[in-house]
């Protein structure tokens, strides 16, 4: 069974379809893509999938469980994590601290523990253990106590992603991680998700405009365009597909 | 690394915790000393209940407008629920004078705390100005009930005789509050719900979709908040006696402002020292008393100017300041 | 009847004050997306301009009258470019705090000029009742009428009709894209503000015409109220902004009349909280989404 089971998902705003009949199916493990021309739709699927809008129309199984019409931070407990277009990190807190919001849920204790300040000793010991070893593998530890907004643009998206994985997530949605990158660091990245996958366990979901990368780590895509699917496929299929160049490239 | 940087991290926790406790016995030994010693007059003592009032809602408002990042101009209408409350509980009980107050201070942060719930629902779905604006109004309105109901509070001439419990006489007590009310807000701000509600303040969106219910914790901060300001309230009625509406109007919440702002957004030790010398400077400049608003006006427009200004970004962000008194340092 | 027509005329009145401030808050929102808290105190510097000009020996009424007008028209400009200005891109927590230090700034400054005593404007409109059918209206309350509807058709009609009307709207629009055709955005935000506060001059104006007296903290109350009306009436709307101001105005005076003058406050402000829980962004109001 698949992890992530679309079916028939549509949206409208106003009499504007933004999304509509969009299928898809991602099974567990695996590194998906999802491509297309701006304004075709793709961040608007993220935002259906972890509960930013709720879907017209539609269903959406995680796990083959429904996720339709629960509340964000629900959607994040049930185990979808994402990052954002535009970079979202908690500008005044550490690096160290960010991630350790992703820790919240994993991490719990009383309010009156909190007050007392026992036993969360341990459990904030156990916390900041767990999320260096997370940073370490984005090569972030030395950066531990800095304000993630002093971070350069770089090492903030890959914060973002640190802090998207400390939640635990069954799959991650990833909006543009390259965005703004250059080749080398594009190439670094790509090894990271690849990395992310195999030591998380994590099944990972991407918009990217990156051809290099797309066509590089992702083993399925799903091309968009003006808000539904226009093909779906092996990576050499779909990019060679003629509607696919036309809709890139115009007539 | 990674295990090396915890221990540290946990020994750092062990070593702050025992500061922490040196500076409360300092703290306690400091007030004993200048209260025995006759170093305060008689006017100096008083404003110790002043100043500890101060503290209390400068820490509480702190919770809300620094660290939730909400702007609340209504943190003198909580108070005023915590001092009607708690005056309206000694009062009527007839009891040993530590039983009434533990319930008068009971009740006072309770029904407090049940109003920011109150507050808290309609807060939900409003943030930035117009939530700013729900928290002015709902200022208004305890005023406007506090008149009202004349039967239970009193009206416009509001309530007396008071028993003065927590005046200078009893400065233990008070000071054992306010350890109390910032020790318990300042755990609480650097646990897993502090950092919940420092991250709705930088990203709400970011926040939720962390699996952090922003919904919760911004209620959580209201209802926190108040049942500290409901405390606080409970001092100042049991200090002067007498309470009125009109006492804990929208200049009172404007004052609590200031010292926040002042003091700085999300420092509880910033909204702690602000608050000694913001109410302990105009009783010693009794003669520009006039000039006293006219002053905390400039000084908050000044404070907000200079907070988003490209000067203090060299200053304290790019650490130039920093760089300038270590350099002295090594010099001397 | 009469005691209700009564009422509904006790509430048009200030209703209409109300109006005529909720349409400098709507503006200036709507263009600055701010809330410019010391709006409310502006009225109360027109009063004292007003004041000044009327006792000044060889000042004629109709010159104290323009003085005040322009006088906060200005007033509202220096604001802007001291205090507002230099936080265009700073988070709205620090410009709503930034305004009420303003608004404090001025009561406190006129404190210690004028002291708190309030001082009595000598009365400047002479125009006589009227009754009707048993109800007597008074000359000032339908000079107030007048004023009122002659600014607002003015006001709708600059904004609708005109080229700087429609560059103004273009920049409550999309600053950025406005700025990309050629408007210079700072200047229009600097117009509102002037045109804006020249309203609440006219507002005080009325204000103490109605209730001849004028003390430092005069604008606070009838500031927030008008406040209320704006968000009542769909902050940014302007003829929100006019429906709201007498809805207010109405609201309070059968309030007063019919349930208690003490829970007046209690029912304008639980108006207006019902307002921002059932429709946050009033009745004529345009929701704003924040793009993820």
């Amino acid at each position: 069974m698949a992890l992530l089971e679309v079916k028939n998902l549509g949206i409208s705003f106003g009499g504007l379809r933004a999304v509509d009949n969009f299928n898809i199916s991602i099974k567990q493990g695996q590194l998906y893509g999802l491509i297309g021309p701006n304004g075709a739709g793709k961040t608007t699927i993220f935002n259906l999938l972890t509960g930013v809008y709720r879907p017209t129309d539609g269903s959406i199984l995680l796990d083959g469980k429904s996720i339709v019409g629960q509340s964000i931070h629900k959607i994040s407990q049930e185990g979808i994590a994402r990052t954002f277009q535009n970079i979202r990190l908690f500008g005044k807190m550490t690096v160290l601290e960010n991630v350790k919001v992703g820790l919240h849920n994993e991490y719990k204790y009383s309010l009156l523990a909190s007050i007392l300040q026992y036993p969360t000793i341990k459990k904030e010991a156990e916390m900041n253990e767990r999320a260096m070893e997370i940073l370490k593998v984005f090569g972030l530890e030395e950066d531990a106590k800095l304000l993630a907004s002093n971070l350069p643009y770089g090492q903030q998206r890959k914060l973002e992603i640190a802090r998207a994985l400390a939640t635990n997530p069954k799959l991650l949605l990833l909006d543009e991680p390259a965005a703004g990158m250059n080749p080398n660091e594009t190439l670094e990245l790509m090894d990271t998700i690849r990395l992310v996958r195999d030591q998380f366990n994590v099944t990972i979901l991407l918009i990217e405009h990156d051809m290099k990368l797309v066509s590089g780590i992702c083993e399925e895509l799903t091309v968009l365009n003006f808000g539904t699917v226009l093909a779906q496929g092996k990576p050499e299929v779909v990019l060679n597909d003629p509607k696919v160049v036309t809709a890139y490239l115009g007539e | 690394m990674a295990n090396e940087f915890v221990k540290k991290k946990s020994g750092e926790v062990k070593k702050a915790s025992i500061k922490k406790l040196i500076v409360i016995a300092l703290v306690y030994v400091g007030v004993i000393v200048l209260v025995n010693s006759g170093i305060l007059g008689y006017q100096y003592r008083n404003l110790l209940v002043s100043v500890s009032v101060n503290i209390i809602m400068a820490v509480s408002l702190n919770l809300v407008t620094g660290f939730l990042g909400e702007l609340s101009l209504g943190h003198a209408g909580f108070m005023a629920i915590g001092a009607y409350t708690g005056s309206l509980i000694t009062l009527h009980l007839e009891l040993p004078m530590w039983l009434e107050i533990i319930a008068g201070l009971a009740g006072a942060g309770v029904m407090a705390a049940i109003f920011g719930l109150i507050i808290g629902i309609p807060v939900l779905r409003l943030h930035g100005d117009y939530l700013a604006i729900v928290t002015l109004a709902f200022g208004q309105i305890i005023a406007s009930i506090l008149n009202y109901a004349k039967s239970i509070t009193g009206g416009a001439s509001g309530l007396s005789n008071i028993p003065e419990y927590t005046t200078s006489k009893h400065y233990i007590l008070v000071i054992t509050l306010v350890i109390l009310s910032v020790v318990i807000i300042s755990n609480i701000m650097k646990s897993r719900y502090g950092r919940a509600i420092t991250a709705v303040r930088d990203n709400y969106i970011a926040a939720e979709a962390t699996g952090v219910s922003i919904r919760n914790y911004k209620i959580f901060a209201f209802v926190v908040g108040a049942f500290f300001a409901g405390i606080a309230g409970f001092i100042f009625a049991h200090n002067v006696g007498i309470i009125k509406p009109n006492k804990f109007d929208f200049n009172m919440s404007i004052n609590i402002l200031v010292i926040v702002v002042l003091g700085g957004m999300g420092s509880i030790r910033g909204s702690i020292i602000a608050a000694i010398i913001l109410t302990v400077l105009p009783e010693m400049l009794r003669d520009i008393q006039d000039y006293r608003m006219l002053m905390y006006a400039v000084l908050l427009i000044a404070a907000m100017l200079f907070n988003n200004s490209k000067l203090r970004k060299h200053l304290v962000d790019d650490g130039a300041l920093k760089k300038l008194f270590t350099r002295k340092k090594k010099e001397a | 009847m009469n005691g209700f027509i009564e009422q509904f005329l006790n509430g048009l009145i200030p209703g209409s004050i109300y109006a005529l401030i909720a349409l400098g808050y709507t503006m200036v929102y709507g263009i600055a997306k701010m809330i410019n808290f010391a709006h409310g105190d502006i009225i109360m510097v027109g009063a004292y301009i007003l004041l000044l000009g009327l006792n000044a020996a060889g000042v004629p009424t109709w010159l104290a009258i323009l003085l005040s007008i322009v006088g906060c028209g200005i007033l509202g400009v220096v604001i802007e470019k001291v205090a507002y200005k230099p936080l265009r891109n700073a988070p709205s927590l620090a410009v709503l705090i930034t305004a009420i230090g303003v608004s404090y700034f001025l009561q406190n400054l006129f404190l210690v000029i004028f002291s708190s005593q309030g001082k009595s404007v000598p009365k400047f409109i002479h125009v006589s009742d009227f009754t009707v059918g048993g109800v007597t209206v008074s000359g000032n309350m339908i000079v107030i009428l007048v004023v009122t509807i002659i600014v607002m058709i003015a006001l709708t009609y600059f904004i609708n009709k005109t080229k700087l009307g429609s560059a103004l709207r273009a920049v409550s629009e999309d600053k950025g894209a406005a700025s990309l055709m050629g408007i210079n955005a700072n200047r229009m935000i600097s117009m509102t503000f002037a045109i804006g506060s020249a309203l609440a001059g006219v507002a005080g104006i009325l204000w103490v015409s109605m209730y001849d007296k004028a003390y430092p903290t005069l604008g606070a109350i009838p500031g927030i109220k008008a406040f209320v009306a704006a968000v009542i009436g769909g902050i940014g709307s302007v003829p929100g902004a006019m429906i709201g101001g007498i809805a207010l105005g109405i609201v309070e005076s059968f309030t007063k009349a019919y349930i208690s003058g003490e829970l007046v406050d209690a029912f304008v402000f639980g108006l207006l909280i019902i307002v921002l829980i059932f429709k946050p962004t009033g009745i004529l109001g345009r929701k704003r989404i924040e793009k993820v």
